[in-house]
């Protein structure tokens, strides 16, 4: 019914455009990376997809959000960046423990005993989907949980009574400041914030894996877990450790997403789980640099999809890329595992 | 929840029985000299049933219809105790897949003559067929979609405006009113928001500058506002549901786009203004083709007035003497009166003959639901 009336010609006549299609795509696809580290490193170890890692960010997006409303309340009036930043700061330390938390729960629950009695990986798989809706409903039931522990009227503010499935209302507003223009377009600093956290965090991790002996832990059980056991490597302790540091970033990204969106429902994680599970595949699964590259690849593709054919064919765009690139490359862009990774 | 609220009206028709064995009660008079109730007809103490969202998204909304029934059925059977009549509800979630199971049940529950409902458009056409084959009359108070009265169900009402009315006023309102020369217009996709956009594009005419889609749920709406500002659009008309509209109202207030934000009845809801943020919804525009609710009338929300006229149109089918569902269509057919929402007759379509359109606005950070302007 929709007709869009773009042509290639028309969007891309302008550098402005341009520019401006491609530094939006690099803001949510910074957001979809760091999520899909979750996906990598998970799967690097265990060779499992954690399926429920949607929702450890989505629990991290509602640490954020409530950290504001209890530091800032739920006025809404406008901040700036700089104003909002000893929040955010805060905020974020409490999504990185949530997330975390979650993350570890769900090694704990979801995986471990099936892992130590061997089961297939098909169950786990299963055991990861059941984790996810699991979590999501139950984020669902927050008006009531807060009923039942007789907080409804303080936690009025917290949660939005008789709607809890539907979005929660929230201050994180910040509105964004111009800083400079690259022909035409203007980036404002919540944009050079979000990619520039969210590439400092990749790095960082990297190098964790690369150079630390936790990290060499984490190559060495991705690698060869029998072998690793025998040179004494804890393997439990490395499951942990990985989602540990997935929970942590899906937490940064969390807070990154509420930067820029500033408001979550209890199924937000789904989409975005998708689509980061999307670029881990894309970059090659089990791959750090590989999500990078996939994640700032997937949202730039995506947002040029939205120009050329209207926004409605996004993931339309999106997931040809990704079957088109895995025709090419059926392990991914960078498909090198994580195991490999040279220390 | 569903435990709770049946635990509740047990206590409540309890309560009512309780009161009324304690009144004398009333004689009615709805409609002057016609028959009185009386358990003269078959239908006393059977149910009427209610079909909609009222949990999900956008369950607030069922549940403002359901304070508008309960409300009507209350001061029907404060007054005519040898007729009572419940309300059965079914709780579609507003969606078009979970309400054609939920219509076979009603259709098969004998203890139920009629439907208020359904309450979205998209449940309305996957139910219509149903409910016309059974014969079981229904009046929706909320469902807006102009194809569901084309489908020649004549079972099928509706208490309110369809979308060709809303969106030809809103398209009138931006480019007269709001004198914009270049609209840009925005739907989710699903059936009551195209169908609305729809309209809107049709009558902005040359006005229309361009036209995007976005998908329910998604958040990332940078392409759409790149869109919009390279459209050099002075205003955005969104068809859709108010999460959507107050995200893209707040990524276009962000992006630097300053000029005219305007959504439909699906956005009218204080929640728009708490998704935005006060700066994104600032001087958006919302219409509905439903007025505030007249002060000291007994349930809050949209459609709520809606739902008690349509639980009313009902009752005073059943007070007329209609003993079957043939007989109440025929009644509600030709059903003429006033309303708490307005005046009230139907086309032969089912259509409501007389609606009028109005734009609510964000003012001070706040959805001004009690002083709407009339745009036709």
């Amino acid at each position: 019914m929709t007709v869009t009336t773009y042509s290639v010609h028309d969007l891309f006549g302008s550098f402005d455009n341009f520019a401006s299609y491609t530094t939006g795509g690099l803001v949510y696809g910074a957001i979809y990376a760091l999520i899909a580290l979750g996906y990598t490193m998970v799967y690097g170890v265990l060779q499992l997809i954690n399926f429920a890692h949607s929702e450890v960010f989505m629990y991290g997006t509602f640490a954020v959000a409530w950290t504001f409303v209890f530091l800032h309340g739920t006025d809404s009036a406008s901040q700036s960046l700089g104003e909002a930043l000893p929040i955010l700061l805060v905020a974020l330390l409490v999504a990185m423990f949530v997330s975390a938390l979650v993350a570890l729960l769900l090694e704990r629950v979801a995986y471990r005993p099936l892992i130590n009695k061997n089961a297939p990986k098909l169950i786990a798989l299963i055991s990861a989907i059941g984790a996810s809706f699991a979590l999501a409903e139950a984020m669902g039931l927050r008006d009531r949980f807060a009923k039942w522990v007789g907080l409804d009227d303080n936690l009025k503010d917290y949660v939005s009574p008789e709607k809890a499935r539907d979005v929660y209302s929230n201050p994180v507003t910040i509105n964004p400041h111009d800083l400079f223009s690259i022909g035409g377009y203007t980036v404002t600093d919540v944009d050079l914030v979000v990619i520039g956290a969210a590439i400092l965090m990749m790095v960082a991790l990297d190098q964790f894996v690369r150079r630390t002996r936790f990290g060499r832990g984490i190559r060495a059980v991705a690698q060869d877990p029998e072998s690793a056991a025998l040179m004494g490597v804890n393997s439990t302790r490395v499951v942990q450790v990985t989602f540990l540091i997935g929970g942590l970033m899906a937490g940064v990204a969390a807070t990154l997403y509420m930067l820029k969106i500033g408001s979550t429902r209890q199924n937000a994680g789904f989409i975005l789980g998708v689509k980061a599970f999307t670029a881990a595949v894309m970059g090659g699964i089990g791959n750090l640099r590989g999500a990078l590259l996939g994640g700032l690849l997937l949202g730039v593709m995506e947002n040029w999809g939205s120009a050329v054919f209207g926004s409605q064919w996004k993931d339309v765009v999106a997931f040809v890329l990704l079957v088109l690139i895995l025709l090419v490359r059926p392990s991914g862009l960078l498909g090198e595992a994580l195991g490999k990774a040279r220390a | 929840m569903i435990r709770s609220t049946k635990s509740l009206r047990t206590l409540a028709a309890l309560a009512g029985v309780a009161a009324l064995t304690l009144s004398a009660c009333g004689s009615s008079d709805d409609d002057g000299d016609k028959k009185s109730a009386g358990g003269a007809s078959e239908l006393c103490g059977k149910n009427l049933a209610f079909l909609g969202a009222l949990t999900g998204d956008a369950g607030a909304l069922g549940q403002n219809m359901v304070n508008g029934i309960e409300l009507a059925l209350k001061e029907h059977n404060d007054k005519n105790a040898d007729c009572k009549i419940s309300l059965k509800k079914f709780d579609s979630q507003g969606s078009p897949d979970n309400a054609p199971g939920l219509a076979t049940q009603i259709v098969n529950d004998d203890s139920i003559f009629g439907l208020v409902g359904p309450g979205f458009s998209g449940e309305s056409l996957a139910t219509g067929k149903t409910f016309f084959e059974a014969g079981l009359p229904s009046i929706s108070p909320s469902a807006t979609n102009v194809t569901i009265t084309d489908q020649g169900w004549t079972t099928w009402h509706r208490v309110i405006g369809n979308d060709d009315a809303q969106g030809k006023a809103d398209a009138g309102y931006l480019t007269g009113k709001v004198g914009a020369k270049k609209v840009f217009v925005v739907d989710d996709g699903q059936d009551y928001s195209k169908g609305l956009a729809g309209t809107v594009k049709d009558a902005l005419g040359d006005a229309l500058v361009d036209s995007d889609q976005i998908s329910v749920g998604d958040t990332n709406m940078s392409a759409v506002v790149q869109a919009v500002k390279s459209s050099g659009a002075d205003a955005v008309f969104y068809g859709g549901y108010y999460t959507e509209a107050g995200l893209l109202a707040k990524q276009l207030r962000q992006g630097g786009f300053k000029g005219t934000f305007m959504s439909g009845d699906g956005s009218e809801d204080p929640n728009f203004v708490k998704v935005a943020g006060k700066e994104g919804a600032e001087g958006a525009v919302l219409s509905a083709p439903a007025g505030p609710a007249p002060s000291g009338f007994g349930a809050t929300g949209l459609y709520a007035t809606q739902a008690y006229d349509a639980t009313n149109i009902f009752l005073a089918g059943i007070e007329d003497g209609a003993s079957n569902g043939e007989e109440l269509n025929k009644f509600i057919g030709s059903y003429t009166g006033d309303g708490v929402s307005g005046p009230i007759a139907f086309d032969d379509k089912g259509d409501i003959k007389e609606s009028k359109i109005y734009a609510y606005f964000v003012k001070s950070g706040e959805l001004d639901v009690a002083n709407p302007e009339v745009i036709e």
